[in-house]
């Protein structure tokens, strides 16, 4: 493989983000500037921010956290005439089921980020931009706090930056455990030290986010993306990827392969060429369903490893790109199972705020305890749907869109398991120990 | 299986009013001020306010409550909302180790469910517990970010990749008995209380431990650097395909 | 914006613009901006909704109010249903309401049976059961039978979220109706949603329990029976009641309410529902007041002095006795009719003292008061009308309202509202003159001018104001010599209006009706012939006395000293005067005490001949609240148990003296009064008193904050044991000074009351605040006037006192 059936002409995997991951002290400032670090940054201050914007919506970057939106755009949105401070937060909330991208980079190479969130904030005129990272995850919390520190120390924060005249101080803010901050309304509110509940939109972030001023959220991998733009040029962004994806990704492959991992390739490649890169399911064992960006993508199944990995092929295969968070399962596992433990989870964190996903998730979950256990009665999937039907598109955000996805998308191609429900438990159906990956080849994978 | 479905909430509400007692002394609550100070609106550093106050009391103490609302300027009630919304904060003293296992789908198919009812027996309590002698706590955490090295464990928010019943079982001995104990993607684990003090705002030194990645995070990297794969030379690129060419 | 616009926007208020939409196929048009909920309305389309409150601000929770929209009016529709309380409409919008639109009506059927599920079936027991929105919808709506039948959600059931307000989370369908309520309305966020997911709850934190002024609302507003009030817990069901609608008793706002019997005892008392008065919104004193009148004191029958003891009489009887008396008494008689009275009632006393007595002997003001204040009353308040004066909406689009000698939130809580609503809304700026930056001041965002008593006269002149500024002052500014003169001033020097604001429902219809000494009805001056001619030719010509009458504090000097022989009082406490045993020596020294009241007094106590007067409940008639508003008063019990108002007693003794009163219904008051019709002639030109300063030492500072052991909140438990906790407060280097701990006494004259010391940051040095309220501390009530010299001393714990 040189290639992809996509990219013709690109190499299959393409590491930017990830290239100096490997590296000693990779999250090391002197390291960072040894190779390239901070270059993007000196270009960019001598630029005028709206073509700092022009630049990155040329390039067509489009948000990595799972909506997909053009970058540049939601720059653009951000009105300059409003007399209220500009505000840059980084959404490092990453917590989607199967979404594990932005922590290695974090941990590994923070100062691409930093690097990347001081150009953002110079282009749309912020003095103050926030990280705000998920409370759980301390080894990336220290390094991103480092990192800032470091980049005060050298003069690339603070007052007067690189004697260009311009400010930012950038403050690092630790969650404390809601996937829900990952929705960015929600996110806003809890930077504003409240319960992370979503917000009515509009007003949108743009015009009165963070404090009622004018606020850009973008995705970890969406901004430490930039310095890369800046750096070689809108040109070389869009020879990656496919019509409209353009551009590198960070691909994350777990479950049943040889070798999950995170793989950085254009856009647009497919699950069967990352599913080779991985080293293949596991001995012995087959595809039997997967999610193409987190769990709040509906499933998909052996038929679309074909179809590219961007916002457009997964769309037409009635699922979404996502955060391109693969999540495989062989034939060992039972999907009743784990819908479940999707459905408990969309549970755990829905909010509370609207009345079908506080109450629907919880209905969702006993309905599907009972085809776990083989107890759940003749027309339980029926009833299921149309609970599904009464959630989907109705609540306040997309969390329990999630939830309704995975159950639907779960029906859709395996409904026979779910009728088996009503007679056999599915840990008789797919012994558990059977999926553990300790299972088959014990501690060493 | 889950098995954790419950429908009556007695206790659900508030902190442990019954628990009076805290830590917080004069130092706590200038330091809380301090984190007051670091944001353009004061309100802004609750979170962190509140895990400082776990640092300090090991849980979210009525008198952290009480602190927070007087340093911030608003209802202790307001207060409380935050505190039991987020999972991190704990209504009843952690161990001096805090452990999760993530259960959510894809860990728990991968063994997760197995290692919490491992863990659960190895160290006799259930989850939302705490030992007996104060050492170590359990939860159920939900998906940690860390799936291509799933199943996972976390040790004061430090992963724990790739475990396996043996592995966990080791972790946690070592935890009981108070050997040292260092995350492979982390740094060498202190207290859960010294984790929370650094999520509230304050570095405790230790970023520079441990490695730059963990081997699942480099697969792609190190396929690569085998295949000679790379970005392409922005001063050479390849020929952009032609719409024409991209419609077929 | 361009000079054009500005010029547009500022000499006229620009018509709404109308955006034209279809909702279930009709056109309708409404002004943009209007949600679509709202719209809906419009075409007489009922959309179910929960959460959704046209006070509070939109917030999308409950889910319930879904329509489809196949058109954005961009020519786009929605794929899915949307909520119609949170999008507002759009020119050539389409929207589809369960009325037409399947997949709207299956949105709401899911939406319910959704909130359902976990919902307890416990209607019968309920108290909403019967006025539940929730109930209503299941009925109209739900499914015959539930599609759930797993386990449901289960709390411990109810909670007292305070001594008033109980909470059962099960119920609760989690509309944030309640904690919006609170964070945005009255701003005392003491409840919260807390939890999250299904174990979501309202909440609070133990020790600051929901002690709201305004807490009764929220039981009110909720959807379902999840709030309710230890008054009205299981006392009635709501199709049981005959509802009323009224005004309340208690404070110069004058809301209205609706107010709710069984069997002729009202069981509850809601806000009403006027947009120019109270909103949809009363303070809990006005909601759940209402017990005074059942207790064992309640004077229910005449009675006359006999040999030294007060006996049950017949009304002839009483009616004679009170005639002998009068009689002997002649012109020497002090009328004083509290601030309690209807309009109609007061408008008896008036002409019952200058016609049948013949006397200007008349003050309503049972409180502290001054010459300055009367005549600032005859000059700048009395005889208005409501286009004349400030209203609240003029307060909602002032640019700047000045607080003086006034505390909204305790004083007129209603006030207090509005003025919260326009800082919220319209970002009024509120500034206060007071000594500290009470709770209230800090829930306007108010700006303290911080000033000892007496020094507002001096802080108000250095105040920039101008044309757009309001000067609210308050009935305490009466007793600082000087400020209502600088008052006055400031308001005619900068172009600011003005507006007094005085704290009983019937102070203002006393002042309309002419109950002080130097003023007649409907404004007129005492002090004009022209005036007198007025009255008296209305009156069927008897003259009326050019003799300037007695104050209420004159009136009892003069009956101690012997000049008045007689005195007639109605719902006078003494205890609220600034010198009650002078009061009470006054009482003593009289002649002859006529007491007219609803229960016993230290008045009845001392009277020789007293008549037992209706409660309002019992009774029809007017207040006039402090905008110069009229509120009805509706009669609510028609089984009385004292079929006499004053008005209907005052007539009687008009009669047996032989001078009638010419009314003897309040209809015919009320007619008589307004035939008087306004005053043309000159108004006197107020007050001239020179300012008289800060005085030297510590000086008193007080108000009467709202809930207290005041006999209108009487037998109301919940309510009084929802009152803030009575302290004294002091600033920091004044408790120093006096080496103040937890506890400290408080002495004013010979009266000293022991009170926890509170040390307020943002306190005038040399200020001691008391709450004026009695019942409160361990001790004497201090007759707490503002700017009297005080005494503070340390109590040592040891000594055992409460603190």
């Amino acid at each position: 493989m040189t290639d992809t059936a996509t990219n013709p002409g690109v190499d299959v995997l393409t590491p930017v983000l990830s290239e100096h991951w490997g590296t000693e002290n990779s999250w090391k400032l002197s390291r960072y500037e040894t190779t390239g670090g901070y270059r993007a940054l000196r270009r960019a201050l001598d630029m005028q921010p709206a073509d700092v914007i022009s630049l990155v919506k040329e390039a067509n970057l489009r948000g990595r956290g799972g909506a997909g939106f053009p970058t540049g755009m939601k720059w653009s949105f951000v009105p300059q005439d409003n007399p209220n401070p500009k505000y840059l937060v980084v959404n490092a909330d990453e917590s989607e089921p199967g979404t594990c991208k932005d922590m290695p980079l974090m941990m590994a190479s923070p100062h691409t980020l930093v690097e990347g969130v001081i150009i953002s904030a110079f282009a749309i005129n912020a003095h103050t931009a926030f990280i705000y990272c998920r409370g759980e995850v301390l080894h990336i919390i220290r390094r991103l706090q480092q990192a800032v520190r470091e980049a005060y120390a050298a003069g690339y924060l603070g007052k007067n930056i690189l004697g260009t005249g311009y400010d930012l101080d950038i403050i690092v803010h630790a969650g404390a455990g809601a996937y829900i901050c990952g929705e960015e309304t929600a996110l806003l509110d809890s930077l504003e030290g409240r319960r992370g509940q979503p917000r009515l939109r509009p007003p949108f972030p743009a015009v009165a986010g963070l404090y009622a001023s004018p606020t850009v959220v973008n995705n970890v991998e969406s901004i430490a993306s930039v310095p890369s733009i800046i750096a070689n040029g809108a040109a070389w962004f869009q020879a990656m990827g496919t019509e409209k994806s353009k551009g590198f990704t960070l691909y994350s492959l777990s479950g049943h392969v040889k070798h999950p991992g995170q793989f950085e390739a254009p856009l647009g490649i497919t699950l069967r060429e990352l599913i080779e890169l991985g080293g293949g399911v596991r001995e012995g064992h087959e595809l039997k369903f997967f999610t193409p960006g987190g769990s709040s993508t509906p499933i998909l199944t052996a038929e679309s490893l074909d179809i590219p990995l961007d916002y457009e092929g997964m769309a037409g295969a009635g699922s979404m790109l996502g955060t391109k968070a693969l999540q495989v399962f062989d034939e060992t596992t039972s999907v009743v199972r784990t819908t479940l433990r999707w459905v408990e989870f969309y549970k755990h964190e829905s909010c509370g705020k609207c009345t079908p996903c506080r109450e629907g998730t919880w209905w969702l979950v006993q309905l599907l305890m009972r085809f776990e256990a083989g107890t759940a009665e003749e027309g339980d999937i029926e009833k299921m749907l149309d609970a599904c039907d009464n959630i989907g598109g109705r609540s306040f955000c997309a969390l329990a869109d999630g939830a309704v996805a995975a159950t639907t998308s779960a029906v859709k191609h395996f409904r026979h398991e779910f009728e088996q429900g009503y007679h056999t438990p599915a840990w008789e159906l797919f012994p558990y120990e059977k999926s553990a990956v300790f299972a088959t080849d014990g501690a060493a994978r | 299986m889950s098995g954790h479905f419950v429908s009556d909430f007695p206790d659900s509400g508030a902190v442990d009013y019954s628990d009076q007692s805290s830590n917080i002394d004069e130092t706590t609550i200038s330091e809380l001020r301090e984190l007051a100070g670091r944001y353009p609106q004061a309100r802004s550093a609750l979170l962190p306010m509140l895990h400082l106050v776990q640092s300090v009391d090991g849980r979210v103490s009525p008198r952290g409550i009480e602190v927070c609302a007087d340093v911030l300027g608003i209802s202790t009630a307001q207060v409380s909302g935050v505190a039991t919304f987020y999972t991190m904060y704990k209504r009843r003293p952690a161990g001096k180790h805090h452990v999760g296992v993530c259960t959510t789908a894809l860990c728990a198919v991968m063994g997760g469910d197995m290692l919490l009812d491992r863990a659960k027996k190895r160290l006799g309590i259930d989850e939302g517990q705490t030992t007996a002698d104060g050492q170590v706590s359990l939860e159920r955490l939900e998906c940690n970010a860390a799936c291509d090295f799933a199943p996972v464990v976390m040790v004061n928010w430090e992963y724990f990749d790739n475990m396996t019943p043996e592995t966990t079982d080791a972790l946690l001995d070592a935890l009981m008995s108070d050997q040292e104990v260092s995350s492979p993607r982390g740094a060498t684990l202190t207290s859960w209380r010294a984790a929370e003090r650094v999520l509230a705002g304050f570095p405790d030194g230790r970023a520079d431990e441990g490695p730059s990645a963990g081997p699942a995070s480099l697969v792609g990297l190190e396929l690569a650097r085998e295949n000679d794969w790379r970005a392409p030379d922005p001063d050479n690129l390849p020929k952009p395909a032609t719409k024409d060419e991209e419609a077929k | 914006m361009s000079v054009d616009a500005k010029i547009a926007t500022s000499e006229v208020e620009p018509a709404p613009k109308l955006v034209t939409l279809t909702i279930d196929g009709t056109e309708v048009s409404v002004p943009e901006g209007t949600l679509i909920i709202r719209a809906a309305e419009m075409v007489g389309t009922n959309i179910p909704r929960f959460c959704d409150h046209p006070l509070l601000d939109p917030i999308g929770a409950c889910r319930q109010c879904m329509v489809e929209i196949p058109d954005a009016g961009n020519g786009r529709g929605f794929p899915k249903p949307q909520a119609s309380c949170t999008m507002p409409v759009a020119q050539g919008m389409k929207v589809n309401t369960q009325v037409s639109s399947p997949v709207a009506e299956k949105a709401q059927r899911g939406m319910l049976e959704f909130l359902l599920i976990n919902h307890p079936l416990d209607c019968p027991i309920c108290d909403k059961g019967g006025e539940c929105p929730l109930q209503n919808q299941s009925l109209s709506h739900g499914a015959g039978e539930s599609r759930f039948g797993m386990a449901k959600r289960t709390f411990p059931k109810p909670i007292n979220i305070s001594a008033q307000i109980l909470l059962d989370r099960e119920r609760c369908v989690l509309c944030a109706r309640c904690t919006r309520f609170s964070d945005e309305i009255s701003g005392d966020p003491f409840i919260a949603l807390v939890e999250r997911g299904a174990l979501q709850q309202v909440g609070f934190y133990e020790d600051d329990p929901y002690d709201s002024y305004f807490s009764g609302n929220v039981v009110q507003i909720c959807p379902v029976g999840a709030l309710t009030s230890a008054a009205y817990r299981f006392q009635s069901r709501p199709f049981d009641l005959v509802s009323t609608t009224t005004t309340c008793e208690h404070c110069a706002a004058g809301c209205e309410l609706r107010t709710d019997h069984r069997h002729h005892q009202v069981k509850r008392r809601l806000a009403g529902e006027d947009p120019e008065v109270n909103e949809e919104w009363s303070c809990d004193k006005g909601r759940f007041g209402f017990m005074y009148g059942r207790g064992e004191d309640r004077i229910t029958r005449p009675l006359v002095r006999r040999d030294g003891v007060l006996q049950p009489a017949s009304w002839p009887e009483a009616i004679d006795a009170a005639v002998d008396g009068l009689r002997a008494a002649g012109s020497a008689v002090g009328v004083q009719t509290g601030g309690r009275l209807t309009v109609e009632n007061a408008y008896a006393y008036s002409r019952f003292a200058r016609a049948v007595l013949g006397t200007n002997n008349i003050d309503f003001r049972s409180r502290p008061h001054s010459a300055e204040e009367a005549e600032f009353i005859a000059a700048r308040v009395a005889g208005r009308s409501l286009a004349e004066s400030v209203t609240n909406l003029d307060l909602e689009k002032a640019d700047h309202v000045v607080l003086v000698a006034f505390e909204p939130e305790d004083e007129s809580p209603l006030v207090f509202l509005r003025l919260r609503k326009a800082n919220r809304k319209n970002g009024l700026k509120v500034t206060t003159l007071a000594p500290f930056s009470s709770r209230g001041s800090d829930k306007l965002n108010a700006e303290l001018l911080q000033v000892a008593p007496g020094g507002e006269a001096a802080a108000l002149d250095s105040l920039e104001l101008d044309s757009g500024a309001v000067i609210l002052v308050g009935e305490r500014a009466g007793v600082l010599p000087g400020l209502l003169t600088a008052v006055a001033a400031k308001a005619d020097a900068s172009g600011a209006r003005l507006a007094w604001i005085p704290r009983r429902a019937g102070d203002m219809g006393a002042i309309e009706a002419g109950c002080l000494p130097n003023l007649l009805p409907a404004g007129r001056p005492l002090d004009d012939a022209a005036a007198r001619v007025d009255v008296s030719s209305a009156w069927g010509g008897t003259p009326i006395s050019a003799e300037p009458g007695l104050s209420a504090v004159e009136q009892f000097a003069a009956a101690a000293s012997g000049d008045l022989k007689a005195l007639i009082l109605a719902g006078v406490d003494p205890a609220d005067l600034a010198d009650p045993a002078a009061a009470l020596a006054g009482l003593e020294g009289a002649d002859f005490v006529v007491s007219i009241e609803q229960r016993q007094s230290a008045v009845t106590e001392r009277a020789n001949v007293v008549f037992p007067a209706a409660l309002v409940e019992e009774q029809a008639g007017h207040f006039i609240n402090w905008e110069h508003r009229e509120r009805p008063v509706a009669l609510v019990n028609r089984a009385n148990r004292t079929p006499m108002t004053d008005l209907r007693i005052i007539a009687a003794l008009g009669d047996a003296l032989g001078s009638e009163l010419g009314f003897r219904t309040p209809a015919d008051a009320f007619a008589d009064l307004t035939e008087l019709g306004t005053w043309e002639g000159a108004r006197p030109s107020g007050p001239k008193v020179a300012d008289g300063g800060v005085p030297e030492g510590h000086v008193v500072s007080s108000w009467r904050e709202l809930l207290d052991a005041s006999s209108g909140n009487d037998y109301e438990l919940a309510l009084r044991a929802t009152a803030r906790p009575a302290v004294v407060r002091v600033s920091p280097a004044t408790a120093a000074q006096l080496g103040l701990g937890d506890v400290a006494s408080v002495s004013v004259g010979d009266a000293k009351v022991e009170l926890a010391v509170m040390v307020t940051n943002s306190m005038a040095d040399n200020v001691v605040w008391v709450p004026a309220n009695p019942g409160v501390g361990s001790g004497d009530r201090l007759p707490a006037v503002v700017g009297s010299p005080v005494t503070v001393q340390a109590v040592n714990a040891e000594e055992g006192v409460q603190a």
